[in-house]
């Protein structure tokens, strides 16, 4: 079997189907979007994530057509989207408050869309039909959408914004208002819909699970720039920045200098202990700053001192935060800086290993953790 | 629920005396037998029978009517078109002089109201009759429809609007479509509070009335002058059952829509 891996990100080949370049956008002095490029390929599933006022929601208003760039051009499909009005354009949008129409029936509200493009009334009701099954709908059909539940009015939402057979579907914040189960359940049942259809969405969200779940890519935002865009895995074990780092998972920032040594760096990070060894392909000069990233899931706990790893500190433990599957230690290393540590919870009844105040030894693999650059 | 106590029920029947204790003497004398308004002579409904008789009120009533059903329509259509460009049209230069001068005639006496129309229209060679009684009085309840449109219109989920934008309606389309259906209520609010103003306007229609066209609430005030008569009672007696019907009818089908939308909310929650 020669299946091929989906990225298109890494063809050279490939045309993406929306293109930002050099985009800015500013509300008067405040600069939402600062000279944004990137590419968003055909069939992907691409998040953008990031803390509230990062400018997410501005880009996908612009996809949108309800905001203008200031500056710089988006295309779609290779044609410059600005002068095309909203309702012009191959581009559908799901809401995050869902903006169901209260005084239709869930099938009107889903053959909204199509009755503007005039089509036939026979091909209309197939259409509805068929966004009615895929959406699990078929029963709720002639209901008004506050007679339906919540995780209801979700799929109703989904089902009128993929009616139109968009290029492009936009998702601000789709799960935002649905409860912590039903929400996951919906997560699998959006990438079920989007493989099935193969549209490409593109999803606006705060909630960084959702976005490692349910993306393709996913885009890290702060202050109207993109940090990183890359697969949830690299994003989680190889972040470019201490702030990607810090804005995915929990991890333990150690800050130091580098210096060469053999194949990697030791990084000085405090007064009389030993240096850290880390690998790092980006190059570091000696001497110079380096941010350590340690996963807390990487760092293992024992009582003696590991002797196969070069990466072992001691430290007294001061919280643990028990999560049921996980419980992560709060340690504090010699020099006074806090570590994570986590272990997970394999069995279900053994005794704890240590208790608050225990002192403990804390060991990683060179490659565990990441170096930053300031 | 707390119990009436002594004091409550009874600020409640003072508060409630004072409010409609002069129409209750209305209404009753309204069936005196007696030609004198203020001595009882025992119940009859023959004021009633010779009012429908007299022709000068039945015009005054049709010229009412028309008056009013005219003038309330266009105030709504000019004041909700006002209220959206209030509520949604963001900043424009002007803007807080424009919604100031909305609002001016709710608070500018009718006096002044009324006069400054009538040398406008004297002022273009407009004659007096059924047309400027018309627009005089589009002129004031318009800012009433503006008023209650607009308090509408913010609490509006905008993202409905960009959904109909979105879905392939232009802005006119999606107006009428999505906005207007879902608004209705407070359009159809606006239009009744515009009626009822238009309906019961005295000084303002005595500025702009000519001898052609004379409304009701003047054809009344003037009767009064000769004296009352009890079939100006029964005459009021009407007017406050219309009215009346209206406003229950209206609060009974709003309330029973609320009961229905919150029993229809109960029930999907709990069907998950």
């Amino acid at each position: 079997m020669g299946q091929t891996v989906f990225e298109p990100w890494n063809d050279p080949e490939a045309k993406p189907l929306i293109q930002f370049k050099g985009v800015t956008k500013r509300f008067g002095d405040f600069t939402a979007i600062d000279n944004l490029t990137f590419d968003i390929y055909e069939r992907e599933f691409f998040a953008l994530l990031g803390p509230s006022g990062c400018g997410k929601t501005t880009m996908m208003r612009m996809l949108a057509g309800f905001e203008k760039p200031t500056e710089g051009k988006i295309l779609l499909g290779g044609q410059d989207i600005a002068p095309i009005p909203p309702n012009k354009r191959a581009v559908n949008m799901m809401f995050q408050s869902y903006a169901l129409f209260p005084h239709l029936s869930v099938w009107d509200n889903i053959a909204f869309g199509l009755r503007r493009d005039r089509m036939s009334k026979d091909a209309i009701a197939a259409r509805v039909e068929e966004m009615l099954k895929l959406t699990r709908l078929t029963q709720f059909a002639r209901r008004k959408p506050h007679q339906i539940s919540g995780g209801q009015r979700q799929r109703v939402a989904l089902a009128r914004s993929l009616a139109k057979a968009p290029k492009l579907l936009l998702l601000d914040e789709p799960m935002g208002a649905l409860d912590a189960k039903l929400r996951t359940a919906t997560q699998f049942e959006l990438m079920d819909i989007q493989e099935k259809t193969g549209t490409t969405f593109v999803i606006v969200t705060h909630d960084q699970e959702e976005a490692m779940t349910v993306a393709s890519r996913v885009a890290v935002m702060d202050n109207g720039r993109i940090i990183q865009a890359d697969t949830p895995a690299r994003i989680y074990e190889s972040p470019n920045s201490v702030y990607v780092a810090d804005f995915i998972g929990e991890v333990t920032i150690i800050s130091g200098t580098a210096r060469r040594s053999g194949a990697g760096y030791e990084i000085a990070y405090a007064e009389g202990v030993p240096p850290l060894h880390a690998e790092s392909e980006t190059h570091f000069d000696t001497g110079e700053p380096c941010h350590l990233a340690l996963r807390p899931e990487k760092v293992a706990i024992s009582a003696e001192k590991p002797s196969e790893r070069r990466n072992t500190v001691k430290g007294r433990i001061i919280d643990i935060a028990y999560l049921g599957n996980l419980s992560t230690y709060h340690v504090e290393i010699e020099g006074g800086r806090m570590v994570k540590a986590q272990t997970a919870n394999t069995r279900r009844l053994s005794r704890r290993d240590f208790t608050w105040e225990d002192t403990v030894w804390l060991s990683w693999s060179d490659t565990a953790a990441v170096m930053l650059k300031d | 629920m707390r119990r009436l106590t002594w004091f409550n029920a009874t600020s409640l029947s003072l508060g409630f005396a004072f409010l409609y204790l002069p129409m209750l003497i209305l209404i009753v004398y309204s069936f005196n037998e007696s030609k004198l308004v203020t001595v009882w002579a025992g119940f009859s409904t023959k004021w009633y029978g010779t009012l429908i008789q007299n022709q000068a009120f039945l015009d005054a009533a049709l010229v009412t009517l028309k008056v009013a059903v005219a003038s309330s329509t266009i105030a709504t259509v000019l004041g909700t078109m006002a209220a959206l460009v209030l509520v949604r049209v963001g900043r424009f230069p002007g803007r807080t002089l424009f919604s100031g001068m909305i609002y001016a005639p709710l608070v500018m006496p009718e006096v002044i109201t009324g006069l400054s129309l009538l040398l406008l229209f004297i002022g273009i060679g407009l004659d007096r009759g059924i047309l400027t009684i018309i627009l005089a009085h589009t002129t004031f309840s318009m800012a009433f429809v503006a008023v209650v449109v607009s308090s509408r219109l913010v609490t509006f989920d905008r993202s409905l609007e960009e959904a109909a934008l979105d879905l392939g309606c232009s802005a006119f389309d999606a107006f009428r479509l999505v906005t207007l259906p879902i608004i209705a209520p407070a359009v159809i609010s606006g239009w009744l509070l515009a009626f009822t103003l238009s309906l019961d306007d005295l000084v303002i229609a005595s500025f702009t009335a000519g001898p052609s066209a004379t409304t009701l609430p003047i054809k009344i005030w003037s009767s009064i002058r000769l004296g009352v008569s009890p079939e100006i009672n029964a005459l009021s007696t009407i007017m406050i059952g219309i009215v009346a019907a209206g406003v229950i009818t209206a609060s009974l089908i709003t309330k029973r829509a609320s009961l229905r939308q919150q029993a229809d909310e109960r029930a999907a929650a709990q069907q998950r």
